[in-house]
């Protein structure tokens, strides 16, 4: 499967980890998860780690956007 | 800024902490069992201005300030403070309500659970079983994709409010303002409210908390449902710390008495312990944190989490109007009924706010 976006702006834990977990679940190698705050920022690195993805992390405006990928 | 209070070590540092002030506060002159209860100190809040008149349980808690200041003081500093707001506003102020109203039938927030069981209060086992149903059944609602809607950023002003009542309440406490004869603000003589800590020390363990809990992002709501919901043991870790330093301080401190019958502020309604915290723990669950979490995201500027605080607040002062309320003599007259319509309330707004869940 392709890449996959996921949009958590604005909603609060545990949302952003359910929604990515989903994602990962559906089957996809790599992921685009975009997130307003730093909580939600630490619980779904914590998430990708437990399911040994790599991330890497850019900054757009005040979100940050995670790439998760096998 | 590295975030060391993000680790597993980290969060086990807030909760013992937290452990450690609340037997602390408790020798210091904080009610027995209740070093530290952000339910029941919000309660007393309601009453010292005005907004109920149970006497026994009016006072400015300076913790409960130290807790948003701290945590708005530390979230400028590391920059993680970020006006937010907007989603279901009323519905959290209603939840807020509930949630008050539930955790005053048990009598006690989820940390006063922990610390009554570190105490040896036996009752607190039956709330902290109804705080975990409760949790589970928010969990049930947020797998099928239970949400209050997204939050948008925010004038920086709108996270000052929340703060700012807070410093206000400061200053009423300070100054002892009176506004006329018999008038607000009401401190009790006698009773739980009459029983504090100095308000020097009570501010400054509040600050600590706040900024280490902003930190950490302890939330005893949020660990349960980690577990539940994905077997994730970070938080739970904090709790678990919170009650065996508490245990241990309350040993030293000569705090501990095991038991159910006679234990400090509390009743041995089993059933009523249970329902209450029932009602607490799913009304936190879909609000998306434990009382005192609530406090620290209003710090950093989430105003949806301050409106869900003085929903608290308000809930409080129904309760105790209402005869809600529990006393130590037993469940309150209309504890029972105001429970089940909390319940009957959150199981509507868990199965009617829902997102379809795609990715």
């Amino acid at each position: 499967m392709g890449e996959k976006k996921v949009d958590a702006r604005g909603l609060s834990c545990p949302q952003p980890v359910i929604l990515t977990q989903k994602a990962l679940e559906g089957g996809s190698d790599s992921l685009e998860i975009i997130i307003s705050s730093e909580v939600s920022k630490e619980n779904v690195l914590r998430l990708l780690n437990k399911y040994n993805m790599k991330t890497e992390l850019r900054e757009e405006g005040d979100d940050t956007v995670i790439t998760a990928f096998k | 800024m590295q975030n060391i209070f993000a680790s597993r070590i980290g969060i086990i540092i807030a909760g013992g902490v937290i452990g450690l002030f609340a037997a602390f506060l408790q020798y210091w002159g904080n009610p027995p069992n209740m070093g530290i209860c952000v339910a029941c100190f919000e309660r007393d809040i309601a009453g010292a201005i005005g907004l109920h008149r149970a006497s026994v349980v009016q006072y400015i808690r300076p913790e409960i300030i130290g807790f948003v200041l701290g945590s708005f003081l530390i979230s400028l500093v590391t920059k993680e403070y970020r006006p937010r707001a907007g989603s279901s506003t009323l519905i959290r102020f209603f939840l807020g309500i509930f949630a008050m109203i539930g955790a005053l039938v048990f009598l006690g927030c989820p940390w006063r659970a922990l610390l009554r069981l570190a105490g040896g209060d036996g009752n607190a086992i039956l709330g902290l079983l109804g705080l975990i149903v409760g949790i589970a059944i928010g969990v049930l609602f947020l797998k099928n994709g239970y949400s209050l809607g997204r939050s948008y950023p925010n004038r920086a002003s709108s996270g000052w409010v929340f703060p700012l009542f807070m410093f206000i309440l400061f200053l009423l406490l300070f100054f002892e303002v009176s506004s006329a004869e018999g008038g607000a603000i009401f401190l009790s003589e006698k009773g739980p409210g009459s029983m504090h800590a100095n308000l020097w020390i009570s501010i400054a363990a509040g600050l600590i908390i706040g900024a280490i809990a902003q930190r950490s992002r302890f939330c005893t709501m949020g660990a349960l449902r980690d577990v539940i919901l994905a077997r994730d043991f970070h938080l739970i870790s904090g709790v678990a710390a919170l009650v065996v330093v508490a245990f241990i301080a309350n040993l030293i401190l000569g705090q501990f008495n095991p038991g159910f019958e006679g234990q400090p502020i509390a009743h041995a309604d089993h059933l009523w312990n249970f329902m209450g915290m029932l009602l607490a723990g799913l009304s936190f669950a879909l609000a998306g944190g434990c009382p005192g979490r609530q406090l620290f995201l209003a710090g950093e500027g989430d105003a949806d989490a301050g409106v869900f605080a003085i929903g608290m607040i308000t809930g409080a002062a129904v309760s105790h109007n209402f005869a809600m309320a529990s006393t130590p003599g037993g469940v309150g007259e209309y504890g029972p009924i105001a429970v089940i319509i909390g319940i009957l309330f959150c199981l509507l707004i868990g199965f009617t706010m829902r997102e379809k869940l795609t990715v």
